[in-house]
């Protein structure tokens, strides 16, 4: 199709327009709020069938689509930040049920102080929540998610809720030219919605979210964990298929000019971009550099990582968050991931760009140099005036 | 559906059955019964966390015949909304056809205090569905703490009375008339010891055709301090003092009903509120001569609030 120009809280909307979730229950939260204003005006226009609910607050939002999905309902979500963290409790309850909602979180700082840009301290603190974690680097990827995220959560292997990432104002607010795909192709691809034992079903009647003592919990618990480990293959398939409808290969983690690197910069959402320009500029210069761009955080690749960095010189993790009093969340990850490989690299944190500070093409630029001469500590802090 | 007789009612398939590991004298479970009698209708129940949910879904059990969900403590109403929005949906994409009806249990602490603005907000959204208040007036469940529905004068742990403190030093929000300020379809308050009242109040909030809210008096042997034989006793007394009225809200028009409209009819006593406070253990500090004003006062508050009603109610 025509590429077309919008923002990235628009072809979230436009996906689920495609796509007509039974529900959709939302509440407004910057830079989430393009996402529901623009899906409420499909409504509106009745260009969706779509029962679509304005909750009074995130934690009723997640409630709503929790009964929604439960009752046999495809359900989608959007947040962000504050709303996140409001959702906090509930979204265990979702993983907990094995409920297939899919939420777009436009990725924003938490308070305190306020503010209102990207970081990923929202999608990192519910990194433990149970939930699917995937990231885009720009729009044409946050749509292309948003479309594989239902084949994904409602897989029956996994039947687990996903978080469709996206960088806050930087990919939500900026027009983009993007390629859609026609909305027959979108409906084919993510197919009729299936559910086993809806609560609708009133005639085989069904206990949902009973109480669970220490005789059961653990079962349960461990039944999560065991679907969790369904999501890299079936992510990969559904990938390889996304290819073959849209001409667009991704995967769960996606090397950039790494065949020969010996130095590599790894980030997630738009900063995996920019690193691809400073890449080329560094190539240019003789130096054997590459980036890697992680797109699944939960569950974490820990084989695929290690594949990648094993044999390499020096890595630097860059995150957007920063757990207090340890490193960044994707920096220990990164590093377990590593420990029982043979040729471990020299392996360095970057926290950058927190509360939406901007990130320069020369302080990453200064990351790979600092990998090269073995400079640094090996945590280090992107950016800020110590 | 209207409440013919006992044989009927008997008759009926529970949709809440035995098994369930409430204590003995709870009146919720009979509470429940009553209610979930008042339609023939498909339903879905959601709940609350809290005495009833954990008492009647102790996994692998349960005591639900009828589809169930419990979320968590604060959503029992979102929760159910989003169970009616799927049903709304699928309606509309004809894959179902059943004409069903919704209804949420949360307690008081569920209802008054930490649910408060998700009932708000589902009442506001005119969802379809029957939101009950299993009021036992305090949080039973964790071990008998102060909510915003406890009574003045009553002795919890988090507001024990002491030697100069005479337990709970607040009366309860009127959650009824709160609710009631939603302009709703149908809100009442009623009480176990009168089934036929409380089932007809609950097949109205069923057919409602938008929210509908109905506050139960459900007294809690544990927490009260009564014998578990005088519950619907002292639910009755709860009416007969005038501390807890049996009336509703019907689109605009406020209606006494039972024993509280034979009372403002004079056809009945009303009692003071002093056999109220003597029933019971959570008030025994009341009626030792400290706190005597204490009881005066509560008294003073009950009558302001009946004569408010009557008003309200063209009596």
């Amino acid at each position: 199709m025509e590429k077309i120009a919008m923002n990235g809280d628009q072809v979230i909307a436009l996906s689920w327009k495609q796509i007509d979730p039974d529900v959709v229950a939302a509440y407004p939260i910057t830079p989430q709020t393009i996402i529901v204003e623009a899906f409420s005006e499909y409504v509106a226009d009745g260009l969706v069938n779509t029962e679509y609910v304005c909750a009074e607050s995130e934690h009723s939002a997640m409630s709503l689509c929790i009964g929604a999905s439960a009752a046999g309902a495809r359900t989608a979500t959007a947040t962000a930040s504050a709303g996140l963290a409001f959702m906090w409790e509930v979204l265990y309850v979702a993983s907990g049920m094995r409920l297939p909602i899919v939420m777009a979180v436009a990725n924003r700082a938490l308070s305190g102080p306020i503010n209102i840009h990207c970081d990923h301290s929202d999608a990192m603190g519910a990194r433990d929540s149970g939930w699917i974690q995937l990231f885009a680097e720009n729009v044409q990827e946050a749509y292309d998610n948003s479309i594989m995220a239902f084949r994904v959560a409602e897989h029956m292997d996994i039947r687990l809720p996903i978080m469709t990432c996206l960088d806050g104002f930087i990919t939500t607010h900026s027009l983009e030219r993007f390629e859609p795909l026609p909305d027959e192709v979108v409906k084919k691809f993510v197919g009729e919605f299936k559910w086993k034992h809806p609560l609708l079903d009133y005639k085989n009647p069904v206990t949902m979210g009973p109480f669970d003592w220490t005789d059961y919990y653990f079962e349960h618990k461990y039944q999560q964990v065991d679907a969790m480990r369904h999501v890299t293959p079936v992510l990969n398939q559904v990938q390889e298929e996304f290819a073959r409808i849209s001409g667009r290969k991704y995967e769960i983690i996606e090397p950039y000019r790494m065949d020969d690197a010996d130095y590599a910069v790894i980030a997630m959402g738009s900063t995996a971009g920019t690193l691809k320009e400073i890449v080329d500029e560094l190539r240019a210069e003789g130096k054997k550099v590459g980036s890697i761009k992680l797109r699944l955080f939960r569950p974490f690749p820990n084989v695929e990582m290690a594949k990648l960095l094993q044999g390499l010189k020096g890595v630097a993790v860059l995150d957007r968050a920063v757990s207090i009093g340890s490193t960044g969340p994707l920096f220990p990850e990164v590093r377990s991931a590593l420990y029982d490989s043979k040729d471990r690299p020299r392996l360095v944190n970057y926290v950058y760009g927190l509360g939406g500070r901007d990130i320069k093409p020369e302080e990453l630029k200064q990351v790979y140099k600092q990998l090269i001469y073995k400079e640094g500590e090996t945590l280090n802090f992107l950016g800020v005036r110590a | 559906m209207t409440v013919t007789s006992l044989k009927v009612l008997s008759e009926q398939e529970d949709k809440y059955v035995e098994g369930h590991r409430l204590c003995a004298g709870c009146a919720e479970p009979i509470i429940a019964r009553q209610i979930l009698m008042a339609t023939d209708k498909p339903i879905v129940v959601s709940n609350a966390t809290g005495c009833f949910e954990v008492s009647s879904s102790i996994y692998p059990f349960t005591s639900w015949n009828v589809p169930w969900i419990h979320s968590a403590f604060e959503n029992a109403a979102p929760t159910i909304g989003g169970v009616e929005a799927a049903y709304l949906a699928l309606k509309r994409k004809g894959k179902i056809t059943a004409d069903m009806r919704f209804i949420s249990f949360g307690g008081d602490g569920a209802t008054y205090d930490i649910g408060f603005q998700a009932i708000s907000g589902a009442i506001e959204r005119g969802s379809h569905f029957l939101y009950v208040c299993l009021n036992n007036e305090a949080y039973m469940n964790t071990g008998i703490q102060r909510s915003g529905a406890t009574g003045r004068g009553a002795s919890t742990t988090t507001c024990p009375a002491g030697t100069c403190i005479p337990g709970k030093r607040e009366y309860p929000k009127d959650m009824t008339k709160i609710i009631i300020a939603h302009d709703l379809p149908y809100a009442a308050q009623g009480s176990p010891h009168n089934y036929k009242d409380l089932i007809e109040k609950a097949a109205k909030g069923f057919e409602a055709n938008g929210p509908a809210f109905l506050n139960v008096i459900s007294p809690c042997p544990r927490g009260w301090r009564h014998d578990p034989s005088k519950t619907i006793e002292m639910a009755k007394l709860a009416v007969d003092t005038c501390i807890w009225p049996l009336y509703e809200f019907e689109r605009g028009t406020w209606r006494m009903t039972g024993d509280s409209l034979r009372i403002a009819e004079g056809a009945k006593p009303k009692l003071p509120i002093s056999d109220w406070l003597k029933s019971q253990g959570r008030f025994s500090h009341l009626i030792k001569g400290k706190w005597d004003d204490v009881a005066l006062e509560i008294q003073a508050n009950v009558d302001h609030k009946w004569q408010e009603l009557l008003k309200l109610c063209k009596l």
